[in-house]
């Protein structure tokens, strides 16, 4: 893993950039196994042996956190500082703080799976770590911004790269959202309360929780796509004008998006209908970059036969399309008076997150390993091919059956006779949702296995002998 | 200035933004400069095959 950098051109820090794609594998695995034991829980509740920390309550916060700061920001830490050095053409600004970064990162990583199935707490979805480790974000997050913007700002080339812009958005509002949301009175060294209060409290967490989604698992991906697909489509992004138009007008909408979660709460009327409108207008921007992304192929489009790797990238531009498309059409009060708490939330989480964010991951992580090991391609071609089947059926697997189950239960639950009583109790619903519980923790064992392949072509190419691995000549 | 008017100015500042990025990125002057912006993730290798040839890196 410390082997020195032999790379071609200028000398850049790929060190830190192994550490986090390999980390980035590792966290998968563990994060998406966690969701599929939890998925079995729903079907199978037996699962959590009565032991409290194995019970649903407290290992669904772990799945979400592992998977999106231990896996999925893993992946930016890694793409992020491989596409600054090679678009800036310069080594890594601050080497040490990165190197901080890298151990740091991992710290607050293992401290969130210790806590987390401790039952420790501030109850704010994807915000559930407590002050101290909040802290230590905040910390390692600054330093991340440090050792980013140090780089661009000692940049020989003129421009910054539109992928650049998208990473920078990313880690400048994390840092804000991060920080206004943890705001909060310690009582004890892990116990905390919120500065919020009542709808108060509830705009601020999903001020935060929406721009997670928009500035995390949106912005920083498209930075990532906006390097891989040109680089390995081998042609440059097809509009550059598009990105830029792209980049300020996705930047400048998602911030209010928010309150879409929030629909007929005690949230203002007026609030949540502007929260709706921007959501709305939302899907031009979220279009424009996918459009632009896979456009990038137009004249290419033969290398998706032979390239597995190209079409994880295009195939996660694709789920992105749809569910950019589902999330406006889901934030309009009337359809989320039939999704709102239901199993269709879940399933639209879940088309951005293994559709988009994972498998754009996947596929920048299989373009990346050769170059950070000093190989023509990964060890096998044809397990990249296989998992990215097991990862496309999977994701489809599991978002059928979330959209069918939380449209049922949506139904179910407005459901009234005549008499203006409820045709189904509860449970009736749950009982009704078992078949697609099921259907959803095979999905979830279909990724996860693609995930556990790609471990193992991971660490072959890392353990390959030097110049073992030839690229294979471009058909 | 009532919040109202604030909100009216504000709103219009942020349109006329907006147009002017729009403006300025699809202008023909800035044409040149963007497909060179948009080489910049090639150009990586290109610098590597020239310090091999040359024996410098720029």
């Amino acid at each position: 893993m410390m082997n020195h950098s032999q790379s071609t051109g200028a000398d850049y820090n790929y060190t830190i950039v192994r550490q986090f794609a390999l980390t980035t594998v590792l966290w998968g695995i563990v994060g998406m196994a966690v969701g599929v034991l939890i998925a079995a829980q729903l079907i199978w509740p037996q699962l959590n042996f009565e032991t409290p920390w194995l019970t649903f309550s407290r290992l669904r916060p772990l799945h979400t956190n592992a998977v999106i700061f231990a896996f999925g920001t893993s992946a930016l830490f890694a793409t992020s500082y491989y596409v600054v050095q090679r678009t800036c053409q310069i080594r890594l600004f601050a080497p040490k703080l990165a190197a901080f970064t890298f151990w740091g990162w991992q710290a607050v990583i293992i401290a969130a799976a210790i806590t987390l199935p401790m039952g420790f707490t501030q109850g704010k979805e994807y915000a559930e770590l407590e002050w101290p480790i909040d802290i230590a974000i905040t910390v390692i997050w600054v330093c991340y911004a440090i050792v980013f913007f140090g780089t661009i700002a000692k940049r020989t080339t003129s421009h910054i790269y539109v992928a650049n812009w998208f990473f920078g958005a990313f880690i400048i509002t994390v840092a804000v959202l991060h920080i206004v949301n943890s705001m909060a009175v310690p009582v004890s060294l892990f116990k905390s309360y919120s500065l919020y209060s009542g709808a108060v409290d509830a705009m601020v967490q999903w001020w935060y929780g929406h721009n997670a989604v928009g500035f995390l698992l949106t912005a920083g991906f498209l930075g990532m796509m906006y390097y891989f697909v040109p680089k390995q489509a081998g042609r440059p992004v097809y509009s550059y004008r598009l990105s830029i138009v792209h980049f300020w007008a996705l930047i400048a909408l998602y911030i209010w998006a928010g309150p879409h979660h929030l629909h007929y709460t005690a949230l203002p009327d007026w609030t949540q209908s502007l929260g709706m409108v921007m959501s709305l207008i939302l899907f031009a921007p979220s279009w424009g970059g996918m459009i632009n992304g896979i456009m990038t192929l137009s004249g290419a489009w033969h290398k998706l036969r032979t390239d597995p790797v190209l079409r994880f990238l295009v195939v996660s531009l694709s789920f992105y399309g749809m569910s950019t498309f589902e999330g406006p059409m889901m934030a309009i009060k009337t359809v989320n008076a039939l999704s709102h708490y239901t199993d269709w939330t879940v399933g639209h989480v879940h088309s951005g997150a293994l559709g988009w964010v994972a498998m754009v991951s996947i596929g920048s992580l299989y373009h990346l390993v050769p170059v950070l090991f000093n190989q023509g391609r990964m060890y096998s071609t044809s397990l990249v091919n296989v998992h990215f089947w097991l990862a496309t059926i999977g994701t489809v697997l599991y978002i059928v059956s979330m959209w069918i189950s939380g449209v049922m239960q949506g139904l179910m639950w407005r459901a009234v006779n005549s008499d203006g009583t409820l045709t189904y109790s509860f449970v009736e619903s749950l009982e009704a949702s078992y078949p697609f519980y099921f259907v959803r923790f095979l999905g979830g064992c279909f990724f996860l296995t693609g995930m556990l392949i790609m471990a193992y072509n991971v660490l072959r190419t890392v353990k390959a002998p030097k110049d073992s691995l030839p690229a294979l000549a471009e058909a | 200035m009532d919040y109202g008017t604030f909100q009216g100015i504000l709103t219009i500042i942020v349109m006329v933004t907006f147009v002017g990025i729009f403006y300025w990125a699809y202008s023909k002057h800035s044409k040149s400069k963007f497909d060179e912006a948009a080489n910049l993730v090639f150009s990586e290798d290109e610098l590597a095959k020239m310090s091999k040839d040359s024996g410098e890196q720029k």
